[in-house]
């Protein structure tokens, strides 16, 4: 066991900080859940990616660099550490592109990775329906065969940053006689701005227009949009909703950052006389520290072929309180301040609520860990 | 001993939560964070009507109080209803310029106590902001021993709850006392406004547990509500132990303040410490068991959630309020 990188993930580090140094904005970019600073964050998107370092992780015929996950780790640490912009392309990076490295065809990946990588498509995620949230499988939008495709027709909600995006991926019913709910689903990606599709944006908690509602009326989608076999959606879906829960969502590198953010906040505001806030910031330092290290264990399991599993259940209950607790320290040191909505830390908090919500609510998230990981008996669902 | 509120409380309390039930409360909270508070003043009207203004105004200036028992039922409803606008600090004032007597007290108590005047109030060190100042005919502004009229709101600060718009009273103003009599009458005001702010929280704290139980009884996943499962239920009856320990605290510092005990501010702290800290995991609780729609400004729920937190912090933090438990 040893804690050392590799010379070539150091090398990658050195490079990753030269170029951030030199193009990270002098001045934080509009929130990304505004139409202005959708835009700015597009724009960013490019200009990381003409420095090579959108997506290190994939391979160089699709814009990547190739670097392992470690590579892959140590790049987050110093992207967030330079206080670079938050990824508006994150839901294609993060949740279809690894579907598409597994399950999609050669066709696929060359068309859609590398307008993703360049910030030129950016992609929702459209799995949620008003009456299947925790309980995915209950979805009935439906995608009917017509010739040389698909038409698609129901209503999918609660899609990050839809009402600003080009494209999404979601599954359809395309069996309603299935015998059970998981089964006859495909998954399928279509465009945003095709005929029959209208978004309406939904107003988050601080009134920013981020998500958006998408109505789907006999919107036709061509074949190659089906990714994996028709009627395999939901076991195509769950391979990814691992890495949703898991480390590429919330990459320990963006913690690490937050938590030395945190301990400037207190050694310039803190009162030295209250021990239980420095608690509080030493807790966030103790919790980052925890973090990565359980992910570079996960990372070296994996790198020794082990896949992931129900594992990610952990880290996403862990990130996600992990993140409001520290957003909350923040808002304790700034006292009766914290109240006015427009620094760093308010935006950081409202973010942060939502945690235990999305990615599988951190309820159901506990259920999977005593079921899967402490063998408990399966409770009536 | 009797630690329960009398007939005549209770059919305070009755009428006015009638009152604010029958009003549309949440439009007049959504126009307020819009900057129109013309529907939010209608409702503080109808409130002074029913004599809550004049319960922290002492009866030679036109009041009836101070009341705290009342002044907490009061607040309680006016929280659990979401009412907006500056009255913690309409209240706080009356009893500020009560304490303090002379030309200020004339001048502005009977109409505070009317509701004819609606004003906001900032107390050097229990946080910087004064609520609604645009609002208001005027901010009261205590530094020291000295008590300044500032009639010029300036720019609001965007707050993490809209419909409490912030303002950093600007320097200057007319001073209309000073003195220690100022000093003395600044800490009972505060105290006040510390115990009018835990009553709002647990209000809301309330209205935050009854609107989410009503919810997951009514929303269905797996084939039968979400309030069936165990991980929810515990939530629920953590919440309701929470805000319920919290109100006899509430109430016994509404007896030590009536009775001007001499630990009455610490009492007051204990109640906003868990008054705040209740209401706070109230909300924490509502936005997790709505789930997503819960994260949406389309709920009404939505003004309750974001003001649970600037009320536990305003008008002294938990940490603040357990400093002052300890000194007695
Ligand atoms: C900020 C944000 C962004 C999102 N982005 C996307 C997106 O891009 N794409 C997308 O498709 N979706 C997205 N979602 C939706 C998200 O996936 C759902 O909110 C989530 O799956 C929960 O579903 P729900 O909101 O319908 O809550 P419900 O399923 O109605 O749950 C309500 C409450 O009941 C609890 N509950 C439900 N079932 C059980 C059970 N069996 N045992 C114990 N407790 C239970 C839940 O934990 C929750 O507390 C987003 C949500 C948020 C808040």
């Amino acid at each position: 066991m040893e804690l050392a990188q590799t010379a070539r993930t150091e090398a990658l580090r050195a490079e990753a900080r030269a170029w951030l140094r030199a193009h990270v904005p002098a001045r934080p970019l509009p929130s990304l859940e505004t139409a202005e600073g959708f835009a700015a964050h597009r724009a960013w998107e490019a200009e990381l990616h003409g420095g090579g370092w959108s997506v290190p992780s994939w391979p160089e015929e699709y814009g990547g660099r190739g670097a392992d996950l470690f590579g892959w780790l140590a790049f987050e640490e110093e992207y967030w550490a330079a206080g670079a912009p938050g990824r508006v392309s994150q839901n294609g990076i993060s949740l279809l592109a690894p579907t598409l490295f597994d399950h999609g065809t050669a066709e696929q990946r060359a068309r859609v990775l590398p307008p993703m990588a360049s910030g030129e498509v950016i992609w929702a995620q459209a799995w949620s329906e008003p009456e299947a949230g925790s309980d995915l499988a209950a979805l009935r939008s439906r995608a009917v065969r017509t010739e040389g495709g698909w038409l698609l027709s129901g209503q999918k909600t609660w899609s990050s940053r839809a009402a600003f995006a080009d494209r999404a991926f979601g599954i359809f019913r395309t069996d309603p006689g299935a015998a059970k709910p998981h089964q006859g689903l495909t998954y399928l990606m279509f465009g945003l701005r095709d005929p029959g599709v209208t978004v309406r944006p939904v107003g988050r908690l601080d009134g920013k227009p981020a998500f958006a509602e998408i109505f789907l009326d006999e919107v036709f989608v061509p074949d190659a949009e089906v990714l994996g076999e028709p009627g395999q959606g939901w076991r195509i879906a769950m391979s990814a909703t691992g890495n949703e829960r898991g480390l590429t969502l919330r990459s320990p590198g963006r913690f690490l950052a937050a938590a030395d953010r945190l301990v400037e906040l207190w050694r310039a505001v803190g009162d030295p006389a209250d021990t239980a806030l420095r608690d509080r910031v030493a807790d966030a330092v103790i919790g980052a520290r925890a973090y990565r290290l359980f992910t570079a264990a996960s990372a070296s399991r994996f790198a020794a072929g082990a896949a992931l599993g129900a594992e990610s259940s952990l880290n996403k209950v862990f990130w996600s309180e992990y993140d409001i607790a520290l957003h909350e320290t923040a808002l304790d040191l700034l006292g009766p301040e914290a109240e006015a909505a427009d620094g760093p830390w308010a935006e950081g908090y409202v973010f942060a609520l939502a945690g235990p919500v999305y990615a599988g609510t951190n309820e159901i998230q506990r259920d999977i860990i005593a079921e899967r990981l402490l063998g408990l008996p399966k409770g009536r669902r | 001993m009797r630690f329960l509120l009398t007939d005549e409380q209770r059919e305070f309390a009755r009428s006015l939560d009638a009152l604010l039930t029958a009003a549309d409360v949440p439009s007049a909270v959504r126009a307020w964070a819009a900057g129109d508070h013309a529907p939010g003043l209608a409702l503080w009207r109808r409130a002074a009507e029913a004599g809550v203004f004049a319960l922290a105004v002492p009866e030679a200036y036109g009041g009836v109080g101070p009341l705290p028992v009342e002044t907490a039922v009061a607040c309680g409803e006016l929280g659990r209803h979401g009412v907006p606008g500056p009255v913690v600090e309409s209240l706080a004032a009356g009893v500020l310029l009560g304490s303090v007597g002379g030309a200020a007290a004339k001048e502005w108590l009977p109409g505070i106590a009317s509701g004819t005047e609606v004003v906001s109030l900032v107390v050097a060190g229990y946080g910087p902001y004064a609520l609604d100042a645009d609002a208001a005919g005027a901010v009261f502004v205590v530094a020291g021993d000295e008590l300044r009229v500032v009639r010029d709101p300036g720019e609001p600060t965007p707050s993490l709850d809209p419909a409490r718009r912030l303002f950093r009273p600007a320097e200057g103003g007319e001073v209309v006392a000073s003195g220690a009599r100022v000093r003395e009458a600044a800490r009972a005001a505060a105290a006040w406004a510390t115990f009018a702010t835990a009553a709002q929280a647990l209000g809301c704290g309330e209205a935050l547990l009854r609107a989410t139980v009503a919810y997951v009884k009514q929303r269905t996943q797996f084939g039968g509500p979400v309030g069936s499962f165990q991980a929810v239920k515990h939530r629920l009856a953590d919440t309701l132990l929470g805000l319920e320990f919290a109100r006899p605290l509430l109430y016994g510092a509404a007896v030590e303040l009536a009775g001007d005990a001499p630990g009455a501010g610490a009492a007051v702290a204990a109640a906003k410490v868990a008054a705040g800290e209740a209401a706070y995991a109230a909300a924490r609780t509502a936005l997790q068991l709505h789930g997503a729609v819960g994260y949406t400004e389309e709920l009404d729920l939505a003004w309750w959630l974001r003001r649970a937190r600037p009320l536990r912090d305003a008008w002294g933090t938990p940490s603040a309020c357990r400093a002052r438990v300890l000194a007695g």
